[in-house]
């Protein structure tokens, strides 16, 4: 028998905490656990034995910290550590002599104890490959499902699910660790946990550990309403105090059933204890909750995609969905995309969620790119830094499997259409990882011409979804808009199909709005228009430029004029004081240099000065005359120590964005500045400290040097490669810990023999002159300017820049 | 929270030098930026100490060699293990600023330097609250990779505190503390009061120190 025959017939109950009791029975701290599955096999056996006698349904394995991170240095293996602690639940099964009903062995997991990348040094697929090997490990030892819990990062709670349900066929339960305020480690929330997980095809979720019954009701509460699969609430007992050194957990066995039996009445289909909880607590609880009968679970009907950190659900409030990182007609981005120039994307975001947008649209697809390795990329480094949720935006499936598999969190898919081809691909992808998908009313016959026609192809879009078991709330419908200027009765049919397709088929809708406007002058205003005529039309959300003024003012006077922004809040925050930010900016422009705006630190000053002396002077003659001479004057008050490390920054970042701007017309004008070399820059193998490193980066690139960034923690082999690839001379590499060090040696030693005419520069917090003698690097780089003065004097007398 | 401004700007190697105006601005900016998303956290535990020599033994069954550590204990027979952190906001908030102006990426690094030293101020004075109920003092912090008191004992710390489940902390493989922004550190419980206001930055032998205190 399954334990999914079990859920919803009874109220199911996991057993309590084993870290106390195992306490008890002589466990120090930091001691390994999971080694008493071997060592102390009958005490283990005489605990879970307990908790079945107390009333559970599933007992744990002793296997929280049984996977092959934490178990490295003890010795065991994962199976050896896993096949007793599954034998030793086994036999307590047997031992219990309990027939009267199914029990259960669920095989525990619980985190790696590494946090993952980008913060952390453990990838996705290294945390994967942990979880795979517990998981069928599990499987083959006999365990009946798995319990994946106290997880507080929803991207190793993914690499989990995913590692379980794509090697075992168990079922499999979800736990994660929400605070007081309701948020995991990692900022997530109930929807965004939830979104997740119901994405990825999970059995049951729900919360354990970190709180008490007390702390922990309205959480499960509001699990409860957002969910559609069943509930866990496996709390611990009461808060941890700390009594002279020892951890107490003081919530009475009588005070946790009576807080437990409301939870489960209103809902929690599955109920345990963790922490501090015990085989009392269990009993007492199975007395009060094992009449209460399962109440049924209402399906949730909301649209809802997530980041790591934020769900946005498309409902009523219209949604914004930024369009920029896209390179279609714009040269400046595919630029980046060539120079692989990623931080220009990510500013691109940045803009776009200070300007409004609730959710980002990600394509990157050029003819002359890898996209599918581009997407993930670019999805991970936008998630690195921006909690918004993403949009991926590929007709490339297979950079669309990568990127979803890649995403933290329940992504929104751009697209699928009415094409069966299109449908057999998509599906399937978006039913595995989980996602909004959005459906284009084209198929085999083109975009039909009338509304009536789109219809039919959304629903049967939304037809065939349901096939591969994605519900309607996980389709948003785009009626596509066709150019007005062509056929003045497009944007009509649009209208209409849009307002078919929500009232009859009640799916939510989206538009790439500026189409309609293709072709004609001042776009903008038909943009903008079309934009509020379709939003009252029921358009749900949007692909726009939340940079465009226009927009943006259809946008928020829709919603104060449709009853959507109470008291007119949004429109006051974003209306009231507009006019003064404008005056300020002009007044200094005019008054100032761009040598000065540069000298002082005054970055947005510096592009916009720059941009007017465009219209009357040389890019290269700006550079030279201005650009240059601030830098130098700026770099040598840093040398002498009149000018300190904030302030050289901020004029290199004022520099930058000059640049930013001169670039823009050297584009137009065809000219070229040339460069003057390359250099690798790397934080080293085991490092992920990397301030200082990009200090660096930013003034070799005010210097026109052109930078190889390799990031942190850079395996030495890249460095090499990187190096012979693109024939490098010159290597900056950085350090923070004496452990680093070593590994900036053996990256020296490494390029020395294969990359022996090129020169190695090296900094960092604990390096030293004869720290760098010592691991014979070329030269010691005391602090950025230096290692620009160093760049200069190598590079300037090499062949690469005669 | 009273953020020292000084030593904010030490950090960022103003030594005795006063920033301007602007610079001044930012850093004031840049507390409310790391302010805002800073997630506080923190855990100790005591247990029994024995110090023989310079071994060091905690809860009778750690091990731990170290002369500098074994000097700062004498005379103690228990000892605080303790764990804080910023939590994983602080880095990316450094990391999108590292993207977006440089300028702030060092401020708001040095700011939560700061922020973090203060944090662990507040949370061993609470300790030194307590354990005075007891007429029990502590000595000063003492963390993994000061003097000759090994980074590997890092390991010891994380794991005796359970620091990845009970506050998000974490290691990596070459033993640096994730997220940035954290404290692991040892401190001495005895029963005379000793001074106990040297902290780490007086102590350290590099004396020529561009970032040294005072």
């Amino acid at each position: 028998m399954s334990i999914l025959d079990i859920l919803g017939k009874k109220i199911v109950f996991f057993d309590g905490g084993t870290g106390t009791l195992l306490q008890e029975k002589g466990l120090q701290a930091g001691e390994i656990p999971e080694l008493w599955n071997i060592e102390r096999a009958d005490d283990l056996v005489d605990i879970h034995r307990r908790y079945f006698e107390a009333g559970a349904d599933i007992v744990l394995t002793n296997t929280f910290g049984g996977n092959g991170i934490k178990l490295k240095d003890t010795g065991k293996t994962v199976s050896e550590i896993v096949t007793s602690a599954v034998n030793n639940v086994k036999k307590a099964m047997a031992e219990s002599g309990i027939k009267d009903r199914p029990l259960f062995c669920a095989l525990d997991i619980g985190p790696t104890g590494k946090l993952l990348k980008p913060m952390g040094d453990l990838s996705f697929d290294d945390s994967y490959n942990a979880f795979k090997e517990i998981a069928i490990c599990g499987e083959k030892a006999g365990a009946d499902l798995v319990l994946i819990e106290t997880m507080s990062d929803t991207y190793e709670l993914k690499s989990a699910v995913l590692a379980v349900k794509e090697n075992t066929n168990l079922p499999v339960f979800a736990t994660v660790v929400f605070d007081e305020k309701g948020k995991l480690l990692t900022g997530g929330d109930v929807k965004t946990v939830v979104g997740m997980l119901e994405g990825l095809g999970i059995d049951a979720l729900g919360v354990n550990c970190g709180l008490g019954p007390v702390q922990m009701k309205d959480i499960a509460l509001e699990i409860l309403k957002v969910a559609s699969v069943p509930v866990i609430v496996n709390p611990n007992a009461g808060l941890p105090r700390n009594e002279n050194g020892k951890t107490v957990y003081d919530v009475t066995p009588e005070k946790f059933s009576d807080i437990m039996k409301e939870i489960a009445e209103a809902g929690a289909w599955v109920i345990g204890g963790c922490c501090g909880t015990t085989p009392k607590h269990i009993a007492l609880l199975k007395e009060k909750c094992e009449n209460i009968k399962p109440k049924e679970i209402e399906f949730n009907k909301k649209t809802i995609v997530t980041s790591y950190a934020r769900a946005v659900e498309i409902d009523d409030i219209p949604v914004i969905i930024g369009e920029r990182i896209n390179p279609t007609g714009k040269s400046r981005f595919k630029q980046a995309l060539r120079e692989n120039d990623i931080d220009y994307i990510l500013r691109e975001g940045f803009a776009q969620q200070k300007n409004g947008a609730n959710i980002l649209d990600v394509n990157v697809g050029l003819p002359d790119i890898d996209e599918v390795s581009m997407l993930e990329t670019v999805t991970k480094e936008l998630q690195s830094v921006i909690d918004l949720p993403l949009q991926i935006d590929t007709s490339n499936v297979q950079a669309m499997e990568r990127a979803l598999r890649y995403y933290n969190g329940k992504a929104m898919v751009n697209s699928v259409n009415g094409k069966k081809e299109s449908m057999e691909a998509v599906f399937p992808i978006v039913k595995k990882y989980g996602g909004v998908v959005v459906g284009l009313t084209l198929d085999e016959g083109g975009i039909p011409e009338t509304a009536e026609g789109r219809f039919e192809v959304a629903k049967k879009i939304v037809e065939t979804a349901k096939s591969y078991g994605i519900d309607k709330k996980d389709i948003v419908i785009d009626v596509l808009c066709m150019t007005v200027s062509s056929d003045n009765k497009s944007a009509l049919v649009t209208l209409e199909a849009l307002k078919m397709v929500k009232e009859r088929l009640c799916v939510r809708t989206i538009l790439g709005v500026s189409n309609i406007s293709f072709g004609l002058p001042q776009r903008g205003i038909i943009n903008s228009n079309f934009y509020t005529m379709a939003l009252m039309n029921g358009l749900d959300s949007a692909i726009i430029n939340p940079a465009s003024e226009d927009m943006m003012k259809s946008y928020y006077s829709y919603k104060v004029l449709s009853g959507k922004d109470e008291s007119c809040v949004d429109y006051i925050e974003h209306y009231s004081s507009e006019v003064k930010n404008v005056e300020v900016k002009t007044q200094n422009s005019s008054e100032m240099t761009l040598k000065e705006a540069i000298e002082k630190g005054f970055k947005d000053q510096a592009g916009i000065i720059a941009l007017e002396m465009t219209n009357t002077m040389k890019p290269l003659d700006i550079i030279n005359s201005e650009l240059i001479p601030a830098l130098d004057t700026v770099g040598k008050g840093f040398e002498k120590g009149t000018i300190f490390l904030p302030q050289l920054l901020m004029s290199a970042e004022s520099a930058k964005s000059a640049f930013e701007s001169i670039k823009t017309a050297m584009d137009k004008s065809g000219e070229v500045q040339e460069k003057k070399g390359k250099v690798i820059l790397a934080t080293v193998k085991g490092d992920i400290h990397d301030i200082g490193k990009n200090i660096v980066k930013v003034l070799l690139e005010n210097y026109s040097f052109e930078v190889y960034d390799l990031g942190k923690d850079v395996p030495i082999e890249t460095v090499v490669e990187t190096a012979i690839e693109n024939d490098v001379k010159l290597v900056g590499l950085s350090a923070l810990m004496t452990t680093t060090v070593t590994s900036m040696e053996e990256t020296i030693k490494a390029l020395r023999e294969k990359k022996p005419d090129c020169k190695v520069m090296v900094g960092g917090a604990v390096l030293t002159q004869e720290y760098a003698d010592m691991i014979k690097a070329d030269q010691y780089v005391k602090d950025a300017m230096a290692s620009v003065y160093y760049a200069e004097k190598v590079l300037s007398s090499c062949n690469c820049c005669k | 929270m009273d953020i020292k401004r000084s030593e904010v700007y030490r950090y960022l190697g103003y030594g005795r030098n006063i920033p301007d105006d602007k610079v001044k601005d930012t850093v004031e900016e840049c507390i409310d930026l790391v302010l805002n998303v800073a997630d506080m956290k923190s855990i100790y535990r005591i247990f029994d100490l024995s110090v023989n020599g310079d071994i060091i033994e905690i809860d009778g069954h750690f091990k731990a060699t170290s002369k500098n550590l074994s000097k700062n204990l004498t005379g103690c027979e228990s000892i605080v293990l303790f764990g804080a952190t910023l939590g994983t906001g602080v880095d990316m908030l450094i990391k999108k600023y590292t993207k977006l102006d440089m300028s702030y990426a060092v401020i708001l690094q040095a700011v939560s330097a700061t922020v973090i030293e203060e944090y662990c101020d507040i949370c061993q004075r609470e300790i030194e609250e307590k354990l005075s109920k007891e007429d029990k003092f502590i000595r000063p912090r003492f963390s993994p990779g000061y003097g000759d008191f090994s980074i590997e004992n890092q390991k010891m710390l994380v794991n005796m505190l359970e620091c990845q489940k009970k506050i998000g902390l974490m290691l990596t493989e070459s033993l640096m503390l994730v997220p940035s922004k954290s404290v692991t550190a040892v401190m001495g419980v005895s029963k005379e009061k000793k001074d106990c206001h040297i902290k780490g930055c007086e102590e350290c032998q590099k004396t020529d120190c561009a970032y040294r205190r005072g």
